[in-house]
């Protein structure tokens, strides 16, 4: 299959292990990868802080960047959450009707990573061997915006070596929140302090999910913290080979 | 922390918020009440498997209630004059309070009790009863324990959930005279049961909130626990109640709908202890006068508001308070509403505008937990995003805080973000510009207004090399 990967615009700089592994998973399950290098931001942090006319421009960007393609897959629930759920509602501020059809057409295409394996593909064993004592946050969108279940988790399972143990509590918010990080900094602290408590509690060595902007969140505690617990994409588990 | 009603002067969640969130017990007595209702709600809902059914039940009778809200309410007033009630109709909070001065200052009155009193603090009104003289007492346990302590609610249904009994003791035996008292639940409901129940026998007007109304026969409903609503809508001889627009209902088979979805959501009960219905007066058999004030105070403008007004299909059950991470970890008073929580953080700008509470749309992870558990559907998030772009079209609208420096950065990341040529510039440009920041492989601190990232966080720096030049270095070879 030929697939345009969705890299998102802080994993393209922050985390580009994130978006090698993607490919390193894709190519080894059989599939073309190609990335569009046009693409940039989809606009979810100007239209979850209310700036919503700024949206405008980058979802017709989205747009153009990715319409000629027929699978877009993205190693974000987040940034696919922006896309399924909300580009509708961008578009209708907009009053381009253009845009609406075009947005409308292009949404079924985009695809966050484990449902792609999960429910596209029907996959569960990537061949992924992983020796590591894991735990596993479901974060917000990817349960509540985008519903995946547990689809990351059957992902997880199916992987060699790995020591996977269940987060409690594991359905509350992280804290991270985008601009509310910052905005509400304390709040978000507080939130985050539970959570880091409930992934020391599990003696794991890895916190896992399916976005990289909580795992920033997560991750730069934990490494604040000196806490010997590192945050991993679930891409990376999934493309690591013995 | 003290807010009197619905905010008027602007407030900033962020200061509020930061001054609970230091507050230890606070914080354990809030993590502790939200967890063991949240659990109570989670095993009385999942009993039920038609709840998905109901809740989009619930939603669609709201939205179509919403729709000839006009129709339904003229018809309860008729429906409850016919029953021999009083319909009073108050457009803002003064003229609510006036209609009730008047009417309890009409008997004479110098003591009324009250129960259900969210709508009556949205308005202010002990003040104003207190200010010509008339002393109201709280009825609902929890009402009664913040009037003695002189504070305000922290939540919708449990407004003392920010205390724990031990507190509660003391405040009983400092303010009604009690010596030797434990802190069992049981022991303080009794002295509490015993000073209520002298002024239930003597107040001569009695005034309510109301949970619903139904239009085809004017018949008001008070749902509760305590047992204190029975006594105060039955035993003195006069009764106002005071109900937002939005609480009308067409017909009593909607009812039904309502009277599964809200005790399960509120108080995690399958049917709550009371359930009190009246329809105007009845000779010789409860309060012989009934008057209905029918509030609107901003519910107008909500209703106009495509995207706002399904907050008005809120039956105030407090679902969302309980569920949501925010709210248990700064407690209500943080929200400087008698609406707190998600459902405040969008109703109370709503009411006021986003001048005075532009703050409380950000009170949010948007994390949806709000809109899973909520009985009538209300999509909070959506909510609270369309409530931040009426706060940012504020902004740039005006022409010096046009120059506010989020709004500033907002428009070059746009501007940068449109651009691919232009974005690659900047993430090179942030990869030099960082070194001085950079210590080992992460970021420890951060100037303003970034700072609050690294008060507690590291933040991972741009990568030595982007995905894309990956891409490009791959291609190439």
């Amino acid at each position: 299959m030929q697939i345009a990967l969705f890299i998102t615009c802080f994993n393209d700089t922050i985390f580009p292990q994130t978006g090698r592994a993607m490919v390193q998973l894709l190519e080894r399950l059989g599939h073309r990868v190609e990335f569009p290098t046009a693409q940039t931001c989809c606009g979810q942090i100007h239209f979850n802080t209310g700036y919503q006319r700024e949206a405008i421009p980058l979802v017709r960007h989205f747009v153009a960047t990715f319409a000629r393609y027929q699978v877009i897959v993205a190693p974000s629930a987040s940034c696919v959450g922006m896309v399924r759920e909300f580009y509708a509602r961008v578009a209708e501020v907009s009053g381009d009707r253009r845009l609406a059809a075009d947005v409308a057409a292009l949404v079924p295409r985009v695809f966050e990573l484990s449902e792609f394996l999960v429910h596209k593909l029907g996959v569960e064993d990537v061949g992924a061997y992983y020796p590591h004592r894991v735990t596993y946050h479901p974060t917000c969108h990817s349960l509540r915006v985008l519903h995946l279940g547990d689809a990351p988790l059957r992902l997880l399972r199916k992987v060699r070596g790995i020591d996977l143990v269940e987060l409690p509590n594991a359905e509350q918010c992280c804290g991270f929140g985008g601009t509310f990080a910052v905005k509400n900094a304390d709040t978000s602290m507080a939130m985050l302090g539970d959570k880091l408590r409930c992934v020391l509690d599990t003696r794991a060595e890895v916190c896992a999910a399916a976005d990289n902007s909580c795992l920033m969140h997560i991750g730069g505690a934990l490494h604040r913290q000196r806490a010997g617990v590192r945050a991993i994409h679930l891409a990376e588990i999934l493309a690591a080979t013995e | 922390m003290k807010h009197e009603g619905l905010p008027s002067t602007p407030i900033s969640f962020y200061a509020s918020a930061k001054e609970a969130l230091a507050n230890t017990q606070l914080r354990r007595n809030m993590g502790k009440a939200t967890q063991t209702i949240r659990a109570k709600r989670a095993s009385v809902v999942s009993e039920m498997p038609d709840w998905e059914a109901l809740r989009e039940a619930g939603r669609a009778i709201k939205e179509r209630t919403l729709r000839h809200l006009d129709d339904y309410l003229l018809q309860l007033e008729t429906a409850v004059q016919a029953a021999g009630g009083h319909v009073h109709w108050a457009r803002d909070a003064r003229e609510a309070n006036q209609i009730v001065t008047r009417i309890v200052q009409g008997h004479g009155a110098r003591e009324v009790v009250k129960v259900k009193s969210l709508t009556t603090d949205e308005i202010g009104l002990n003040a104003a009863l207190a200010a010509v003289g008339i002393t109201a007492t709280e009825t609902d346990l929890a009402e009664l324990i913040i009037q003695l302590a002189g504070e305000s609610s922290s939540h919708i249904l449990v407004p003392a959930i920010h205390k724990n009994r031990a507190e509660i003791r003391e405040l009983f035996m400092r303010t009604l005279g009690v010596s030797d008292l434990s802190d069992e639940p049981k022991a303080l409901a009794a002295v509490a049961r015993a000073h209520l129940r002298r002024k239930f026998l003597s107040a001569p007007v009695a005034i309510s909130g109301a949970n619903f109304a139904v239009a085809e026969t004017g018949t008001v409903c008070i749902v509760e626990s305590e047992g204190n609503g029975r006594m105060c809508l039955t035993l003195p001889p006069v009764l106002i109640s005071i109900m937002g627009i939005e609480k009308v209902i067409p017909t009593w088979q909607d009812f039904e709908v309502f009277l599964q979805l809200l005790p399960r959501s509120s108080t995690g009960e399958r049917m709550n202890p009371y359930t009190s219905l009246w329809t105007g007066v009845a000779p010789g058999d409860g309060p012989q006068e009934f008057h209905l004030v029918l509030l609107d105070n901003g519910r107008s403008g909500v209703l106009a508001d495509t995207i706002g007004r399904q907050t008005l299909n809120c039956i105030r059950c407090s679902a969302c308070l309980n569920i949501c991470p925010v709210y248990e970890r700064t407690g209500g008073h943080a929200y400087q509403s008698v609406y707190p929580g998600p459902i405040g953080a969008i109703l109370t700008p709503q009411l006021v505008g986003v001048d005075v509470a532009g703050s409380l749309p950000y009170a949010s992870s948007l994390c949806g937990a709000c809109y899973e558990v909520c009985p009538v559907k209300i999509n909070i998030p959506e909510v609270l995003v369309h409530m931040r772009a009426r706060v940012v079209r504020k902004k740039q609208a005006g022409l010096l805080s046009r120059l506010d420096p989020e709004n500033v950065g907002m428009q070059a990341l746009g501007r940068m973000f449109e651009s691919p040529l232009l974005y690659e510039q900047a993430q090179r440009l942030a990869r030099l510009g960082q070194w001085p920041l950079v210590r080992g492989d992460a970021i420890s601190f951060l100037p303003p207004p970034l700072g609050g990232w690294t008060a507690m966080r590291d933040l991972f720096p741009v990568a030595d090399q982007t995905f894309r030049e990956w891409w490009a270095a791959r291609n190439k070879t």
